[in-house]
């Protein structure tokens, strides 16, 4: 880059109010105009933090203590409260993770885009400001007629209030913008035109980005350099290509073996443990304890941030051997997937459902052999949760047959009988509403064998802890409340509610969806074992077609509410036959795009 | 701790102690000066109430002197030279049993028919928030003395009266916070395993809904004990010349000018009553909500 940097952060440090913990420690990067720099990491790393502190903003409960932050000749960190008000939108914006969040409800998205650029001063009167938002609307390829800015947020879709969000961060022309994971939340096909945006708009207008993310490869798709993030240290940081190609940090290279792909039908590289929290990180290097590379020097000091080639630096005493080392630590190939052809546990014939009168669902006609993994894959509103409560007996406006073992099943659960309610277990999307946060882990688990009586007495308490030590949970864990776990500990538990009714089928519905990739790389490795050693059939409900890859045997592609494709996952995901299937898959980011 | 957490969906937590949740709620609401202050106010009105009657130099009814008279005892006589503070002492009982009982009443009620309505989300949730509609419509006190007018002031009618009026305004309460509970996955969980549906209400979406419900408690407490004094002072009281802070506030006030005491006394004691319950009330709540305080980000 030849251009001065945009914005330099230097040594960062953001501490815990009040104490001598850190969140975040040493971090330093720069960002010239126009480029746009990755800043990966899993929960709990610190990259928002971080992403934060560039607007010298801290959240509450988080002070920070130490370092710069340099736009030009301006210190944000040296400014005070006022001056920084004034920076923020105009120097440095922000785009956050949930655009209907951050809209407010009650004003059109005119008013709101206005309102951005008269705080600010923008333009000498109202027509000039008229003029960039028009222009501002242009840029994010919405419509700028009038009519449309009169909108509310609520009358937009999810991609399009993303938009309205980036023509706000962009509004002044600023010189860093800051996107906290802009796409969570959004389909493939939204996502894929939402990073366009961002990348065509940096580029515009000379911008300097960090865009925040737990999703590599969103990153390799968009961002020219990355940092990785781990436990509120930055620890590699280099371009893109080059890292995802050969990365210097072991914990990198896990991170990248636990991305599904499209391409190689491999078991997931989770990574064991658990990245340590403020306060409790070790001595040494924080990922020593997890590391498979450990030496004894490893645990002496936290190495520094070094170069190991021009533009790419890691934090690992033994960064050049981990660069040469080739291949990258992805788990085994799977065999090639057989599909099973007993007779189906479950089959569905024209089944429709909808709400009110709106059919969502419509003619689904399917069947699930004992031991097999049939993924349903869609984007959000193509119809598959609603399909797969139907199953479990959640959704009460269906139509057509579903039959277990050729029973015929009743729409509402309690309309089964209850061997059908036991057979047919259902795994939410997010563990942190499936678990009620009143009650313990094992309350929690033993509720079903408490309705279908299936153990009593002390029996009970011996099944619990079985059940949590099968989904790899210590039966210690029975004593604990849902919020002193984390989300992949959640879901096991979740898990092993539904294991402990021996059920025939597993619902899974976008299980992963809330989960981080090392942890969601343990939880398919899990769903994989236990439907192997216990022959469980599995509906695995995903937007996400890579993991597809790792799990099933076969898909379905679910758009508008009926299914376009239905097929062994090879012959699905290598020879789409349906457009829908292949814009999807032209969709997904992969790392491909950042190594070729 | 959950500062360090980065989005909505991944909180980190950390293993820390186990969190019974109800009594950190009491516990961290105590930590707020208002609580305490609370706790004292309501507490010394309830020892007056519970224990008057053993210190208290004279009976209810004993005819220590003259009428209105200012210079026997320490706060003088009442309107028929009864002892003010003996009266004061004995008459907190009833105020404070009546209250009480009928603010279990109405929370009873009010739960059972909130929590229903809440989960129902069909024609009978409708149904029930229209009746509880319909008995808002009126003011608390105007269907409590159409019921005492009608049957006569007897102590289980004022209770009857007055829990059934409080009933509809926890219900409104109730139903509001178990509304998004009831939309959550762990009671879809519930109720796909096909778990009986009292075992949801109560099990499940109950134990979620108790910081609400220990504010509204406190709240109606404070609204009884202003009903059930305001109805005395009416004159609906079971035992007409039985002491009762409400009922000396009616009969002293002709002499409010010349002995004071017989109407201040009650009236201080109601007002430092009412205004204890309504301070824990509002501790509780805030420490519900977490406005004071000073981490976290939630």
């Amino acid at each position: 880059m030849s251009d001065a940097p945009a914005i330099v952060v230097e040594n960062l440090r953001i501490n815990l109010r009040g104490s001598e913990i850190d969140i975040v420690d040493d971090v330093s990067f720069a960002i010239a105009p126009g480029e746009v720099l990755g800043l990966v990491g899993e929960s709990g790393s610190g990259k928002t933090t971080a992403g934060l502190a560039l607007l010298g903003h801290a959240r509450r409960g988080v002070e920070i203590v130490a370092g710069s932050v340099r736009v030009g000749d301006i210190d944000v960190l040296t400014l005070d409260h006022n001056q920084r008000r004034r920076l923020r939108g105009r120097v440095v914006s922000y785009v956050p993770q949930d655009p209907a969040a951050s809209l407010n409800p009650a004003l059109r998205i005119g008013t709101q885009l206005r309102e951005t650029l008269e705080v600010h001063g923008f333009g000498e009167n109202d027509s000039d400001r008229t003029n960039r938002l028009a222009e501002m609307m242009r840029e994010v390829l919405l419509p700028d007629d009038p009519d449309y800015l009169r909108r509310y947020p609520h009358e937009l879709s999810g991609g399009q209030q993303q938009r309205v969000g980036l023509a706000m961060a962009f509004a002044c022309r600023p010189r860093v913008i800051v996107l906290d994971e802009p796409t969570t939340g959004l389909d493939v096909t939204t996502q894929a035109h939402v990073l366009n945006t961002v990348r065509e708009l940096t580029e515009l207008h000379r911008a300097a980005a960090l865009y925040v993310s737990h999703d590599l490869a969103v990153v390799a798709t968009l961002a020219a350099r990355v940092a990785v993030m781990y436990a509120g240290r930055v620890v590699e940081l280099g371009p893109t290509g080059e890292m995802f190609a050969a990365a210097a940090h072991p914990y990198t290279r896990r991170l990248i073996g636990a991305i599904p792909h499209i391409s190689g039908r491999r078991q997931l590289a989770s990574i064991p443990g658990r990245a340590p929290s403020p306060g409790q990180r070790p001595k040494g290097c924080f990922f020593a304890p997890r590391c498979t590379w450990r030496e004894d020097r490893c645990e002496l000091e936290l190495p520094p941030l070094r170069l190991v080639s021009e533009a790419h630096s890691a934090r690992c005493v033994r960064a050049e051997e981990v660069r040469e080392y080739p291949g990258l630590p992805s788990g085994d190939t799977l065999p090639a997937s057989e599909v099973p052809t007993e007779t189906a546990v479950l089959s569905l014939r024209g089944v429709g459902a909808g709400y009110g009168g709106l059919q969502v669902v419509h003619d689904i006609t399917l069947s699930l052999a004992p031991h097999e993994c049939l993924a349903v894959v869609g984007e959000s509103g193509s119809g598959k949760t609603t399909l797969a409560r139907s199953i479990a007996g959640l959704h009460r406006e269906r139509q057509g047959e579903i039959e277990l073992l050729g029973e015929p099943l009743a729409a509402s659960s309690r309309g089964r009988p209850r061997e059908a309610r036991r057979m047919i277990q259902y795994i939410f999307q997010n563990p942190y509403g499936s678990l009620n946060p009143r009650r313990t882990i094992g309350q929690i688990v033993r509720q079903p064998v408490d309705l279908f009586g299936t153990a009593q007495g002390s029996d009970v308490d011996k099944r619990v802890g079985e059940m949590l030590e099968r989904v790899s949970l210590s039966a210690s864990y029975a004593e604990r409340y849902p919020d002193q776990l984390s989300g992949g500990e959640r879901q096991r538990v979740a898990i092993a509610r539904a294991l402990i009714c021996e059920p025939a089928v597993l619902v899974c519905d976008e299980i992963t969806s809330a989960l981080d990739v090392s942890v969601q790389a343990a939880i398919v490795d899990l769903l994989a074992e236990l439907q192997r050693d216990l022959g469980l059939s599995m509906l695995f409900v995903t937007h996400n077609l890579p993991l597809v890859r790792s799990i099933a045997q076969r898909v379905a592609v679910m758009n508008r509410g009926r299914i376009v494709e239905l097929g062994t996952v090879d012959s699905v995901l290598l020879e789409p036959g349906d457009d829908y299937t292949k814009a999807l898959l032209a969709d997904t980011p992969s790392l491909g795009a950042a190594t070729t | 701790m959950t500062v360090v957490t980065d989005t909505p969906f991944t909180p980190e937590p950390e293993a820390t102690k186990s969190r019974p949740p109800t009594g950190t709620l009491l516990l961290s609401a105590l930590r707020l000066w208002r609580t305490r202050v609370g706790l004292v106010l309501a507490g010394g009105m309830v020892a007056v109430a519970l224990f008057g009657p053993f210190v208290a130099p004279h009976g209810p009814a004993d005819f220590v002197g003259a009428p209105n008279s200012s210079s026997v005892g320490i706060f003088g006589t009442d309107h028929l030279g009864q002892d003010v503070l003996s009266r004061f002492l004995w008459g907190g009982r009833s105020v404070l049993a009546i209250s009480a009982a009928a603010t279990l009443i109405g929370l009873v009620l009010g739960v059972l028919v909130g929590l229903i309505a809440a989960y129902a989300r069909n024609l009978l949730d409708d149904g029930l928030m229209r009746v509880m509609d319909v008995i808002l419509a009126f003011p608390q006190i105007m269907l409590a003395l159409v019921a005492l007018v009608t049957l006569g002031a007897k102590t289980w009618l004022i209770v009857l009266a007055v829990g059934l009026t409080t009933m509809p305004r926890v219900a409104r309460v109730i139903r509001g916070s178990a509304q998004p509970i009831v939309e959550r996955d762990f009671v879809a969980a519930a109720d796909a395993l096909g778990v009986p549906r009292w075992r949801i209400l109560f099990a499940e979406v109950l134990p979620n809904i108790l910081s609400p419900l220990m504010v509204e408690a406190s709240l109606r407490l404070t609204y009884a004990i202003g009903l059930v004094a305001s109805l005395a002072f009416l004159g609906f009281t079971p035992n007409p010349n039985g002491a009762d802070w409400g009922l000396m506030i009616f009969e002293n006030r002709i002499a409010l000018s010349v002995q004071p005491w017989g109407v201040m006394l009650p009236i201080i004691a109601i007002a430092l009553l009412t205004l204890g319950t309504g301070l824990i009330g509002d501790g509780v709540a805030r420490a519900a909500t977490g406005i004071d305080r000073t981490r976290g980000s939630e």
